[in-house]
């Protein structure tokens, strides 16, 4: 590992400042993805600058100019938002989603902005022994004929086929989340569906985030659909594994037909997959199992798969279907 | 580059000066002395590293040593009311009577997760297999294989430790 220069700035705005003096800098908050990869040597910054104790870490619920909805601070633990009263009960998906991810230690640890933050399990971007486009841009993708189960099945490209692995962003992602973001020119706002990027011909970043940017917090609009949410997540393991796909959705029923639907799919791209045509599909109409699975179809239309990967098109769909149906016989 | 750093490690104060890349785990184990916390995989992903650190349950492995100045760390060596463990957890107690070990490498990481895990409870946090996000949590058998899934036994001593755990949790 590389020396590292240790700093912690006490407010948002020197964190930022002292980032984008360094262009080797990296933030670090609760660690449990940089760590490892500071270990591993797949990054290797000469300055840390540990935003972890900045006063980003409360949960509120605001009622302003912009509207109405919760507050989240970047450096919530993902343990401390699943558990907090007006996320169990407003918003029941974001609380599953961050309950199944990680383990109950690393849920004490890993902060809100990090866990959006947190970079792809491909075994070859983890593999230095490997090419990867990601890690190191130019030298191929050793997934495209390597071991591909986890790979992407939308919105890959021939540089990059990974997914991303947070469970927390799906949930967000059908919520409709607003990502805050401090950065050297000031704060400014974007919807979390543009926060993370599909890989293209620049698979080495993750996302839309300039060198400097610092997440602050994540907004939740208030809306009625959201407190009936839930996610949902296929995988190898009952628990502390990565999702094969998952399914974060939130149903709004009136009189049987469908008000108002919300659909994110984890484990199939390279960022969130928020699912618009099935949602559309499916408004105003009766929902039921076959009416979900066409929808889910409908959305899967574009999806490209190998040997390796054509299971998550059945898996996706029936999960999809499992999920609205399990959330309109709760809504009865 | 180095840092100086205070930890209360056990209920005592203890300074060291680590190099920045330094984690928690090297810190406590190479440079205190306290070998309680084990190196398993390094990676978190078993869990064999855990402590409590500020009152909840922590991976080591994945800190590092510099963020953390000024912190308490319990380890499973310092659960005990007689500080150098002489007398004995309610949770360490519980893993002697179900045996909740074989080799016992994993084991002071699965005590103080179990403790961390019926803390948690107690303050009412949910888990993935809660029915009902705003019920009191009940740590049926479920809902305690749930909440240590994070700490792995290679021997399989999963029967004892969910034993263990399950009369500790005064079931």
């Amino acid at each position: 590992m590389r020396a590292l220069e240790y700093l912690r700035p006490e407010t948002p705005e020197d964190a930022v400042a002292a980032l984008a003096a360094h262009p080797e800098a990296r933030f670090l908050a609760g660690g449990t993805n940089l760590v490892d990869h500071l270990k591993l040597g797949i990054t290797a910054p000469e300055v840390l600058v540990d935003v972890r104790r900045l006063p980003l870490d409360t949960v509120e619920a605001y009622d302003d100019a912009s509207g109405r909805g919760l507050r989240i601070g970047a450096n919530v633990r993902n343990s401390d938002l699943a558990a907090h009263p007006l996320v169990r009960s407003r918003y029941p998906g974001l609380s599953r989603a961050l309950l199944a991810g990680a383990s109950g230690q690393i849920r004490n640890q890993a902060t809100t902005g990090g866990n959006l933050l947190q970079r792809t399990r491909c075994v070859y971007f983890q593999d230095l022994s490997t090419p990867c486009n990601k890690r190191e841009p130019g030298t191929g993708c050793s997934a495209l004929d390597g071991y591909g189960r986890y790979n992407a099945i939308l919105g890959a490209s021939p540089s990059c086929v990974t997914t991303h692995p947070s469970d927390m962003a799906v949930a967000l992602t059908a919520l409709d989340a607003t990502v805050v973001v401090l950065g050297p020119d000031g704060e400014r706002r974007m919807a979390i569906d543009e926060l993370h990027r599909l890989p293209g011909d620049r698979p080495e970043r993750d996302t839309t985030l300039r060198h400097g940017d610092l997440i602050t917090a994540v907004e939740l609009p208030e809306q009625p659909v959201a407190a009936r949410s839930t996610y949902r997540k296929a995988r190898d393991r009952a628990s502390y594994a990565f999702a094969l796909v998952s399914v974060a959705a939130a149903l709004e029923l009136r009189d049987g037909v469908v008000e108002d639907v919300r659909i994110a799919w984890g484990g199939v791209a390279h960022k969130p997959w928020r699912a618009r045509r099935a949602e559309a599909a499916l408004v105003g109409r009766p929902l039921d199992g076959a009416a979900a699975r066409a929808a889910a179809e409908l959305e899967l239309e574009a999806a490209e798969t190998t040997a390796q990967t054509a299971y998550k098109v059945p898996m996706v769909r029936n999960l999809t279907a499992l999920t609205l149906t399990t959330l309109a016989e709760d809504d009865r | 580059m180095d840092a100086d750093i205070t930890l209360t490690v056990d209920g005592a104060e203890r300074s060291v000066t680590v190099d920045t890349r330094t984690t928690l785990l090297d810190a406590l184990r190479e440079r205190l002395g306290a070998t309680s916390p084990k190196k398993g995989c390094d990676h978190g992903q078993c869990g064999s590293c855990t402590v409590l650190l500020d009152g909840r349950r922590h991976l080591t492995c994945l800190a590092l040593a510099v963020a953390y100045d000024g912190s308490e760390v319990v380890t499973a060596d310092g659960l005990g009311t007689g500080g150098g463990g002489s007398d004995l957890h309610p949770v360490q107690q519980a893993f002697l009577d179900h045996d909740g070990f074989q080799c016992g490498y994993c084991t002071p990481g699965q005590v103080c997760s179990a403790v961390g895990v019926l803390d948690e409870a107690k303050q009412g946090h949910p888990s993935l297999v809660t029915d009902d996000l705003e019920s009191e949590v009940e740590l049926t058998d479920d809902e305690i294989r749930e909440r240590m899934s994070g700490d792995l036994c290679r021997c399989g001593a999963y029967p004892g430790i969910l034993a263990a755990v399950r009369e500790a949790a005064g079931r």
